[in-house]
């Protein structure tokens, strides 16, 4: 780090992952600089330090010493390093190039006010990255059907094997709530899970066979198997319910024009089997569309529990209080009705079936027309400041014969002398000149005009830079200094002490700055001031606090009582 | 009728509609203290030769306000108006127009104050200036400057604060701006209003022995020069209302649905227009602290 320069040997990486392109990695003041060994296998690298918005570092002891970069602009620039200590030197030099994070850490840190790990403890973000983000996306449930779940034959015997994972129980609980509710019912008190499976699958396996007839024979002799073999009761419910939600006004005829709908499965055949059965066994057979639209609906719901999946029992269980919870919610049946009614009425409204809508009107009687226009007068005269009295009780001591016969005479009298000569005293008029342009001159006049002009731009160059670094170093004692409280060990206590002294030594410098510029521009760095002020009262007033009430606690417990 | 085509004007053609007050109420008070009706007069003169020199087609019409009637009292493109004899044929009309004034009052026995026709002199203005819109597609660019007022709003009846805010919405529409220079004590909330509205310039000149040097600095512009120009502007016209109760000025307060009336604290009913209130919102959290704050204690 000898002259503000380092130079070691270093792989640039695109990715973690990739091998890395050897080269020379020079850093200077401000920027650095890769060649690779080999100028044609990959271009080199010249980058300012200013663009660079963060960097993170493996730890020691781990595999690769690595230097990430953050640019500005997205994208990083990994460099694997052929030791830590090298890294760490590189490390360090970045870390002192780098945004104004270095500023507040030298004076922090180095200054003593702050250690290193309290320092980066607020910046664990920043170091880490999307590394260790707080929240995990949560998997859905996959896209593929159901029914793809195929059941496997050996060849050899006559045996069909299903394989039902927790993934797959998950799913069809969702997808049939008749199965979940069966299963709720029957297992364990009817059933072992395993015959409850089974059975299930001897149902799928039946819809499979696309024979309603063979299902409707079964289902009769079976009444739990039947439950699986009919139509879904439940979700039909659901899909009535939600039919009602849907716009009453919504016309589903008009659109038989796309007569493919209509078909069953969307005229695709999934296979050659007819449909013409008799519609006694209707409710044996499902269609296409119905379980499309249903897996769609649940991938598209996505997962609401967060249970692990291997308890078929639990799985059953939570799902069964998430529905209670949307059920719940929803509104009762009555109210939905309701709704329904009133949003029909509120949608397909017929203007000439409605009673007229024209209100009985009272005329607006007011009591005292003058009172009430001239009510904001006394407000006016009172904020521009003038009395009202004076030339009022003048005009009334003379008579109206006498006003006018004065008012003639001052005409005549102009018309005697003439015009005055000279009209305006030059010292006058330089006193009108004076008071017309001071409206000008005034700064009150030209700020906020310009929404791109800061008042931080009009203040001396440096009187801008100390205020921004005080503004940013008071934030992040006062961040420190507030993330401390409560005060529960001894180590904080010194913190806070330590935090305190920090700010303390800040705020006369402010007042100086207020001091130090010019009376026009006082006005606005006393209003940038004041509210660093007012978060410095703040945090001291708070420490005063917290200390009087330790010393008062202190002193109620005598010296060796616990 | 032509329409109105304000738009194909020359802008640095100035038709100037002077409005001053001659109530003799004021500047009989106004002899003892600064400025005396033939001090102001002079300069007034002065201010309109100087406009009339500005440019050759400018044009200056003044109307006097008395208390009881208004009329034109010189027009600078009437036939008979001499160059040479501004002054004189001037000061002739307002003596005339005292007169006339003085005996209109007799005759309706108005005894005690009365205050000036802004409304009648600020419609005249405007008429005259529809009657130029309406001359051909080249017409001077209008401007009123009212000049002298002090009335107070509150002497006004009620009749007339509708007729004045009329004729300054009509000059608003038709783009017309008022400029307003206040002799009096006291600043006029509705003067600087109506600057505001029409874009004009309101000013109470605190030298008046250097009206002159106000008129000519600040009115004699014309609306084209003004965009050039920095022209004294309102300080701020403050538009918080203030109660009807206290004549409290306030921020947030009630306000009556029917007819608008403010209040800054709730009323059972309005005491302008009688209409009957609800229970107020903000009474609904209070009982409820109440009720809950009992069984703690």
């Amino acid at each position: 780090m000898v002259d503000g320069k380092v130079i070691k040997r270093a792989k640039h990486k695109s990715t973690i992952k990739d091998p890395g392109t050897p080269g020379i990695l020079e850093m200077t003041e401000d920027r650095f600089i890769f060649t690779p060994h080999n100028p044609k296998s990959s271009p080199s690298l010249n980058v300012l330090f200013r663009l660079i918005k963060g960097h993170r570092f493996t730890k020691e002891g781990t595999k690769q010493a690595l230097l990430n970069l953050t640019h500005e602009q997205g994208g990083s620039y990994i460099f694997e390093f052929e030791n830590f200590s090298d890294r760490n030197v590189c490390k360090e030099f970045v870390g002192h190039q780098c945004c104004e994070l270095q500023k507040l850490h030298k004076q922090f840190v180095l200054g003593g006010v702050l250690t290193e790990a309290e320092f980066w403890a607020t910046r664990k973000k920043l170091l880490n990255g999307d590394t260790s983000k707080v929240t995990r996306q949560r998997a859905g449930f996959k896209s593929a059907l159901l029914s793809d779940v195929k059941p496997s034959a050996d060849g050899r015997s006559n045996r069909v094997t299903f394989n039902l994972t927790p993934e797959i129980i998950h799913q069809i609980f969702a997808e049939k709530p008749a199965v979940h509710r069966a299963y709720l019912k029957f297992v364990p008190n009817k059933m072992t899970e395993k015959d409850f499976w089974t059975k299930y699958c001897r149902a799928e396996y039946l819809h499979s066979t696309k024979n309603a007839v063979a299902a409707a024979a079964e289902a009769a002799e079976d009444e739990e198997l039947a439950v699986f073999l009919k139509h879904d009761d439940v979700w039909a419910s659901e899909a009535r319910h939600k039919i009602r939600r849907v716009d009453p006004t919504l016309d589903m005829e008009a659109d038989e024009g796309d007569d493919y709908i209509h078909l069953p499965d969307h005229g695709m055949s999934r296979d050659g089997s007819d449909y013409a059965t008799d519609s006694q066994y209707d409710e044996y057979r499902r269609s296409l569309s119905q379980v499309l639209n249903r897996h769609g609906a649940v991938v598209l719901e996505g997962r609401s529990i967060d249970v692990e999946l291997g308890d078929t029992r639990s799985v059953a269980e939570a799902l069964a209080r998430s529905k209670q919870v949307e059920l719940a919610n929803g509104a009762s049946d009555g109210m939905v009705n309701q709704e329904r009614l009133e949003r029909i009425s509120q949608l397909a409204e017929i203007e000439d079936l409605q009673a007229s809508r024209d209100l009985p009107l009272a005329p607006l009687f007011i009591k005292d027309p003058r009172e009430y226009f001239d009510s904001q007068q006394a407000n006016a005269i009172k904020t521009l400041g003038d009395t009202l009295a004076g030339t009022r009780q003048i005009k009334c001591s003379l008579s109206t014969s006498e006003a006018y016969g004065s008012l003639r005479e001052r005409i005549s009298e102009v018309k005697i002398s003439g015009l005055g000569d000279p009209i305006v005293k030059p010292v006058i008029a330089f006193k009108v000149f004076d008071g017309l342009t001071q409206n000008i001159k005034s700064n009150k006049y030209q700020r906020g005009k310009n929404p791109q002009e800061s008042v931080l731009d009009g203040l001396p160059k440096i009187t801008k830079e100390e205020l921004l670094l005080h503004w940013t170093s008071i934030e992040e004692l006062l961040k420190h200094f507030w993330s401390s409280y409560p005060i529960t060990t001894s180590y904080l206590y010194v913190k806070v002490r330590r935090l305190k002294d920090a700010m303390s030594q800040i705020y006369p410098k402010l007042q100086e700055i207020k001091e130090s510029v010019q009376s026009d521009c006082r006005h606005q760095v006393s209003l940038l001031v004041q509210p660093m002020l007012q978060a410095l009262d703040a945090a001291f007033a708070h420490y005063d606090a917290d200390l009087q009430k330790r010393t008062a606690k202190s002193g109620d417990r005598p010296n060796g009582f616990v | 009728m032509t329409p109105v085509q304000p738009k194909l004007s020359t802008d640095d053609v100035s038709l100037l509609m002077v409005l001053i007050d001659t109530n003799p109420f004021f500047w009989s008070a106004a002899n003892t203290t600064s400025l005396s009706f033939s001090k102001f007069l002079s300069h007034v003169v002065a201010f309109l030769n100087s406009v009339l020199l500005l440019n050759q087609l400018n044009q200056v019409v003044v109307i006097a306000t008395g208390i009881n009637t208004c009329d034109y009292v010189y027009d600078s493109a009437a036939a008979g108006a001499l160059p040479n004899q501004r002054a004189e044929s001037l000061l002739q009309k307002l003596v005339e127009f005292v007169v006339k004034d003085e005996q209109l009052g007799k005759e309706d026995s108005v005894d005690g104050i009365g205050s000036s026709l802004l409304s009648g002199s600020l419609s005249m203005a405007l008429c005259y200036i529809q009657r130029v819109f309406r001359s051909g597609p080249h017409h001077p660019q209008p401007r009123v400057s009212v000049n002298g007022y002090m009335h107070s709003w509150t002497s006004f009846p009620f009749h007339r604060y509708v007729a004045i805010m009329n004729a300054i919405f009509s000059a608003q529409r038709s783009m017309v701006p008022i400029d307003s220079c206040l002799l009096g004590a006291q600043h006029s909330a509705f003067l600087q209003q109506a600057s505001y509205i029409t874009g004009g310039v309101y000013l109470k000149p605190q030298q008046l022995d250097g009206l002159f040097q106000y008129l000519s600095t600040v009115f004699a512009s014309d609306l084209y020069s003004r965009n050039f120009l920095q022209l004294p502007k309102p300080v701020g016209v403050d538009f918080r209302a203030s109660c009807f109760c206290h004549k409290n000025t306030i921020d947030m307060g009630y306000i009556c649905s029917v007819c608008l009336s403010i209040f800054c604290k709730h009323h059972k009913n309005c005491s302008t227009c009688g209409s009957v209130f609800g229970q107020a919102q903000t009474n609904a959290p209070s009982t409820s602290n109440q009720k809950r704050k009992t069984p703690e204690t």
